[in-house]
């Protein structure tokens, strides 16, 4: 039987499916860091998350949409990734299951599923932890490498936390940290550094994006400006004011950015559409993750400042178009 | 570093399928009956001069030219009419078609069959034209635009540079890359030929990198011609697109709305311009061009001479039949060419190729929701943005938000359709926001 379609009759190979697998990927050399720093806490906290995730994508396409079971695209299995890697390795379980419901549920489905949510569903669920469990969400255990063989249990502070506390300004009843508790650049890039459990190793961040950037999931305009912002407005401050809380290099080296900048800020679905777009999008990061790092009660500001930019989205997305063939540049 | 000719905008890298690049020209058998359309080209349906019972030679005149955008027609065969009706063609809907039923290879005795290469150019530039229009040639490339016009420059306009199109950027094609090896020669007198028509010195023969055989054949042959100059493109999809190809060989781009020769260019497919040499210094109208047939489904692919006319069952036959397991026959290539039921209608001037495809991979597959990747954006070659323009026919917008989005520069390439992760047929909707702007 012959068949009829409208043209082109060659479609890509590349269906959301296999670019979704491709960013499932990335994510890997960050799990690895993660278990290795952080220990079998670290693998039990991303099995528990990326199940339910997927768990609750599945009822609702099975009871609630009674379409088709849409987590064979692995989007949800990038969610449960992501929530994982935003946690401290010591989340009860319970506790994610919560931060799956909101991100699947309510930050995914209730818009309709993929490519139809307007917030970064992972986000949405670890914002929600963070502030209705903030106890258990600012508990940093500290990185032991090869943890899993001898793990020691201590706590400590993240970088992040330490530079906000040099400020003599800020509250006085917390712990006081000198700029000399600031690990080493080298234990920050590689990740021996108290955190989320996939956030710390930016080592292995960056080697996903480099897997992003070859498998061309994404372009490295969003991961690049966004960085790129923070270190310019960083330097800037620190500079003028001379506050050692700017560290340039710490702020870009440590908490959530560089996973927020390649992988929760190049999320297709909460990210604008056009080049020129995304770099808005990148740039409003950049500069609301300094101000909110710096100003504000919280340590870290890359969650908020990419959910406050998907609220952007649609805006960006109305004006920031592209030059068309034959327009002057 | 040489210079690397490549449109910087949007574009694909297609898989190429080019089998038959190695396979010489072989000429197709003439088929019992012809059926020929009076309408080949963009413009008005050419006025039927015969009538049934009429006896025909090769090259004799079918019918004449309505109007200035229009063109002749010229029988591929020799023998009798035996009627005129409407019949379905490629597309599907009925076209006004001459049959004519075969007798014999009898030609008209003005055309000069030897294999001669005339390299004297004795004509002024309005005697050429003239005869461009009386060989009845087209754009052989896929526009169908009828060449005299393209050819002769309006007041006022001025045109610097002819560019040669071989660059044949459509996977499995590969008529005119043959043509080229073939015929290189031709094609450079062809090109001088137009070149004295417009008047000037300068033409860029543009091949694309993927053509080894055919870059070596021009590049050894130009080097005897003043003006002459083949350049290597990249490849890309869609590179031979007019305003792309413009774009890789200039550098300059053409403004919404303008014609090539508005920036001093014109553009012409090699197919064509072997056809003008071929009835300018040959005498011979165009009623045969190059057709690629190949695809998966093939059993013997290869480049057939074929008379416009002939069944593209009669082809199909005799490159080893349809088997069973042939899902597609596409009209030209698998980006831009039309899939068809009805193999009765004949091959026309601009029938570049027939492909047979049997592969899953060549079937549309389902579509889901969009994702917002932006990708369509980031490969659309005349820099839209087709998310945008689906949306707004989605939403049934208005034609002014159609106009907005330049949805009328769409070139109907189909990067947007080939790279959607969601399988979205966007083009379709490309293709609709079109027709509603032109309805206004």
């Amino acid at each position: 039987m012959l068949k009829i379609s409208t043209n082109p009759h060659m479609q890509t190979n590349r269906d959301i499916r296999a670019l979704m697998l491709d960013v499932v990927i990335a994510l890997m050399p960050a799990a690895i860091a993660a278990i290795l720093f952080f220990g079998i806490d670290a693998l039990r906290v991303i099995l528990t998350s990326v199940a339910a995730c997927v768990m609750f994508e599945y009822l609702c396409c099975r009871y609630w949409f009674k379409s088709e079971n849409s987590t064979k695209d692995f989007s949800a299995v990038i969610t449960g990734l992501l929530l994982a890697y935003n946690l401290p390795s010591t989340m009860p379980c319970w506790m994610i299951l919560i931060g799956a419901f909101m991100a699947i549920v309510v930050a995914k489905m209730c818009f309709g599923g993929l490519g139809r949510n307007i917030f970064n569903p992972a986000l949405v669920g670890r914002v929600f932890l963070f502030i209705s469990f903030p106890v258990q969400m600012t508990v940093w255990p500290v990185p032991h490498f090869l943890q899993m063989i001898s793990p020691d249990g201590a706590t400590g502070a993240t970088p992040l936390k330490i530079l906000k506390s040099i400020d003599a300004s800020s509250s006085a009843s917390t712990q006081m940290y000198s700029i000399d508790d600031l690990p080493s650049y080298l234990n920050m890039f590689l990740g021996n550094i108290g955190g989320c459990i996939g956030e710390v190793s930016t080592i292995a961040l960056l080697l996903g994006f480099a897997w992003l950037l070859y498998r061309k999931v994404i372009t490295w305009h969003i991961p690049v400006y966004y960085l790129l912002t923070v270190f310019v407005f960083t330097s800037a401050l620190y500079f003028i004011t001379g506050n050692m809380k700017f560290l340039p290099f710490a702020h870009l080296l440590s908490g959530g950015l560089m996973l927020g900048a390649i992988f929760m800020a190049t999320d297709y679905t909460t990210s604008p559409m056009t080049l020129k777009g995304q770099i808005i999008f990148a740039i409003g990061c950049g500069i609301l993750t300094v101000i909110i790092r710096s100003f504000s009660a919280y340590p870290e500001g890359v969650s908020f400042a990419i959910l406050i930019m998907n609220a952007f989205v649609p805006l960006i997305d109305k004006y920031a178009t592209q030059r068309c063939y034959g327009e002057k540049r | 570093m040489v210079k690397e000719y490549m449109f910087p905008m949007g574009g694909i890298h297609l898989k190429k399928y080019k089998i038959t690049t190695d396979c010489p020209i072989i000429d197709a058998k003439i088929p019992d009956i012809v059926t020929i359309p009076v309408k080949q080209h963009i413009g008005s349906p050419a006025k039927t001069l015969v009538s049934k019972g009429d006896k025909v030679k090769v090259g004799t005149l079918l019918a004449d030219a309505d109007g200035i955008v229009s063109s002749d027609v010229h029988s591929s065969v020799s023998g009798e009419v035996i009627k005129i009706e409407d019949l379905p063609s490629s597309s599907g809907y009925e076209e006004k078609m001459i049959s004519i039923k075969t007798e014999g290879d009898e030609w008209e005795a003005s055309i000069d069959k030897s294999d001669k290469i005339i390299q004297e150019i004795n004509l002024s530039p309005e005697e050429i034209i003239a005869k461009i229009r009386e060989g009845g040639i087209v754009g052989m490339g896929g526009a169908g635009y009828p060449t005299p016009i393209k050819t002769a420059v309006p007041e006022g306009k001025k045109v610097e540079l002819l560019i040669v199109n071989g660059i044949e950027c459509e996977p499995f094609l590969t008529a005119d890359d043959r043509l080229m090896v073939e015929h290189a020669e031709e094609i450079i007198m062809g090109a001088r030929v137009i070149n004295r028509a417009l008047g000037i010195q300068n033409a860029i023969i543009a091949i694309d990198e993927n053509k080894p055989k055919a870059i070596e054949a021009l590049t050894t042959l130009s080097k005897r011609y003043v003006g002459v100059n083949v350049k290597v493109c990249r490849t890309k999809y869609p590179q031979g697109g007019e305003k792309q190809l413009i774009r890789a060989i200039t550098g300059r781009e053409l403004p919404s709305g303008k014609l090539p020769v508005d920036i001093g260019c014109i553009v012409q497919n090699v197919g064509t311009v072997f056809a003008v040499y071929e009835m300018v210094l040959k005498n011979k109208p165009l009623f045969e061009r190059i057709v690629t047939v190949s695809g998966d489904g093939c059993r013997h692919p290869g480049n057939y001479r074929v008379r416009i006319g002939t069944p593209i069952s009669s082809l199909i036959e005799e490159t080893g039949g349809l088997s069973d397991d042939v899902n597609k026959i596409i009209i030209g290539g698998p980006m831009m060419g039309n899939a068809i039921v009805n193999t009765s209608a004949p091959v026309t001037k601009l029938t570049s190729g027939i492909l047979l495809l049997k592969d899953d991979s060549f079937s549309k597959k389902e579509a889901s929701a969009c994702i917002r990747c932006g990708k369509c954006a980031l490969v659309c070659p005349a820099g839209l943005r087709p998310y945008a323009i689906k949306q707004a026919v989605t939403f049934n917008d208005t034609t002014e938000c159609l106009r907005k989005l330049h949805a009328g520069d769409c070139i109907e390439c189909g990067c947007c359709s080939y790279i959607c992760p969601a399988r979205i047929p966007i083009l379709d909707y490309c293709k609709i926001a079109k027709q509603e702007i032109r309805k206004k």
